[in-house]
């Protein structure tokens, strides 16, 4: 027997896949997202996602830039090769603090971007979810719901006559890779 | 293509103007900005390419031959040894500071107007700050040494001088490039997988798998995009500070120094409005031809070049209102040499050059005054012109006006560009066009996912009250 990925059924408006996600989540299922063109406001709510701890990361790195920055220069220019530069001194903070904000928010960036695709797990050229009929127009004007094989209240049979029953239109099994 | 209804009405103060004109959905929206690139290519388009690459190869030629003969091809030298090249450099620049304010700081003001707009200001960005990095690059004389610039360990044991402004500015530009590029390609991702998902539906193997391989898999998952917004926001609030830092870290090469002219409190924020003023001249250029030549006039609508030219009007007065506050400034110190050199600025052998400066970016925005005018595709497009030429005048007159005459009479010299200095900057656009003509041939020149995001049908409220807010909070926010 194939392996199922789970059941995807296609919405067409931002509407319908914000009531659709309510009524999916209210009766039970939890393994359950949205595929939408753009992120709808408020779709994460009623799919009862939580919000992103992307954030955390940003500013571990962000730290790690501040710190990287000082001690590259109070080792580099007081301590390794010290260097007298017009009466000042080797290492003096305040003529430090442009090229540590840098090395801050360049880090930061990197965490930012970097870390939100691997959160993503991407990138992930092949997944189930592209081999859906329809899912080509989840780029354009539609809106899909998909339900994990692995949720709990998966029923191949009842989660697809749900889906449709809200509303759904293709409503697909979708095969594992 | 389909007749284009373009609205001219003014905007009601009670309730906002729609982001997107016409009875455009998303499926239209999508049609907009993809036939841009699955269209045949037009003739006109290879003509400007043409043009373009060919000032891009007198480009190379030009650093070329300054490579193998040396800095003296141009006409920098004692007393001005800071010539074209710096002033290139801070003119590009400038000009890339648009794409980031509009992403960045109009984002956090959540002025939705950006959307249509931002994809081709951060595509211009880049390809600004690419224009003006070759400059201090090929400046520095020797360049099969440049990566003395970079901390890494060299055969002198000698480590760069941190305490310099011109290191600061390595650290900046370098880092609002790669900011600015992680940016752009953020927001690219799921329009990347739109062109993605179109190709594979016509068939064209090759463009699906371009452009699925830098659409990295994108397939909207709500999870993902929570990730995304997330990151988008933090990008925002990082390049926002970065942005004001990047031309003020470049004006400290300026104020850091002891040269009456330069050595001014006054020069970052004056740099920053500068910056801003050019980068939307810039913008106004780019952006109304594209939308007339591409059919993007439901996207890009008269609202948006009406606000622009508000940020205009607002930034030129800013910088006019820094060129008199500098010669009060020089005036009340007291300083003979600031009150020289000022005076030699605006009556001295560049007066030219000051007032071309006066004319095109005080004056030439007040006409923005007036609604009809901002209105005007074709006289915002002269104008944009008039602020480009007039930037890159400000640069140039605070640079070589400031040196020209210093302390000693007898050092005193006027600078003239030489041939190669003309056609190395000519050089420069050639960059720059190249890369923005292909941007606009096969990249999403429009935001497409953020555009439909503020369509008011992107409201999951949309058509229905059951929420209490719905159908208004639909569009009047």
């Amino acid at each position: 027997m194939a392996n199922h990925w789970g059941i995807v059924a296609e919405f067409d408006s931002a509407s319908a896949i914000y009531h659709a996600a309510e009524r999916v989540t209210a009766q039970g299922y939890t393994k359950v997202d949205a595929h939408t063109p753009f992120p709808v406001h408020g779709l994460d709510k009623a799919l009862r996602q939580g919000p992103s701890h992307l954030g955390w990361l940003v500013i571990c790195c962000g730290a790690t830039g501040i710190c990287l920055a000082q001690l590259m220069m109070w080792w580099m220019n007081a301590v390794d090769y010290p260097m007298w530069v017009s009466g000042k001194q080797p290492y003096a903070w305040p003529s430090t603090i442009p090229v540590t904000f840098e090395l801050m928010v360049l880090l930061s960036a990197f965490g930012a971007v970097f870390g939100m695709f691997g959160i993503n797990k991407l990138p992930r050229f092949h997944h189930p979810i592209f081999t859906h009929t329809q899912f080509h127009r989840v780029t354009d004007d539609r809106f899909f719901l998909s339900i994990d094989s692995t949720d709990p209240k998966f029923d191949r049979a009842a989660t697809a006559k749900m889906l449709e029953s809200i509303g759904g239109k293709h409503v697909e099994l979708l095969e594992e890779e | 293509m389909t007749a284009i209804t373009v609205i001219d009405e003014p905007e009601n103060p009670l309730r906002r103007a729609p982001l997107v004109e016409g009875t455009n959905d998303f499926t239209s929206v999508t049609n907009i900005v993809a036939r841009v690139v699955e269209n045949k290519t037009p003739k006109g388009w290879y003509l400007m390419f043409g043009a373009a690459i060919a000032l891009l190869l007198n480009l190379g030629a030009m650093i070329g031959y300054l490579i193998f003969t040396g800095i003296g091809v141009w006409g920098n030298n004692s007393p001005v040894g800071w010539g074209w090249p710096i002033v290139n450099f801070v003119f590009w620049i400038g000009i890339g500071h648009a794409g980031t304010l509009i992403s960045a700081i109009l984002f956090l003001f959540r002025q939705k107007w950006r959307t249509s707009i931002n994809r081709a200001s951060e595509a211009m960005t880049i390809f600004a700050v690419m224009a003006a990095g070759i400059f201090p690059a090929i400046h520095v004389g020797r360049i099969w040494v440049i990566w003395w610039v970079f901390p890494l360990p060299n055969q002198m044991a000698l480590w760069p001088n941190f305490k310099s402004p011109l290191l600061w500015d390595v650290f900046a530009v370098s880092t609002y490039f790669t900011v600015s590029l992680l940016f752009w390609f953020v927001g690219l991702v799921p329009d990347l997988a739109t062109f993605r998902d179109r190709a594979a539906k016509a068939g064209r193997t090759v463009a699906a798998r371009v452009y699925g391989a830098f659409s990295l898999g994108w397939h909207g998952s709500n999870r993902h995009w929570i990730h995304y917004e997330k990151a988008y926001l933090i990008l925002a609030a990082l390049s926002t500070p970065l942005v004001l830092s990047v031309h003020s870290i470049v004006s400290f090469d300026f104020a850091v120094s002891i040269v009456p002219g330069w050595h001014t409190t006054i020069f970052p924020p004056y740099f920053v409005a500068g910056a801003i003023f050019s980068g939307f001249g810039m913008v106004l250029t780019l952006m109304i031809p594209a939308r007339q030549w591409l059919g993007l006039q439901e996207l890009v609508t008269l609202n948006h070049l009406d606000n622009i030219a508000k940020i205009l009007l607002l930034t030129g007065t800013m910088v006019g209102y820094a060129y008199g506050m500098e010669f009060f400034i020089a005036w009340y110190s007291g300083s003979e040499y600031e009150k020289f050199c000022f005076t030699n600025r605006a009556f001295g052998p560049y007066w030219w050059a000051y007032w071309i400066m006066v004319s095109c970016n005080v004056i030439s925005p007040q006409f923005f005054w007036f609604r009809s005018l901002r209105r005007n595709p074709m006289f915002l497009f002269v104008v944009s012109i008039f602020v480009n030429i007039g930037m890159w005048f400000e640069r140039f007159v605070i640079t070589v006006s400031s040196l020209n005459r210093d302390f000693l009479p007898s050092s005193w010299g006027y600078f003239s560009p030489t041939i190669i200095d003309i056609l190395t900057y000519a050089g420069s656009f050639g960059l720059f066009f190249t890369f923005f003509l292909l941007f606009c041939r096969f990249m999403p020149i429009i935001a497409i996912s953020e555009v439909k995001g503020v369509m008011p049908q992107a409201n999951p409220h949309h058509g229905h009250d059951d929420h209490g807010h719905g159908h208004t909070a639909a569009h009047t926010h």
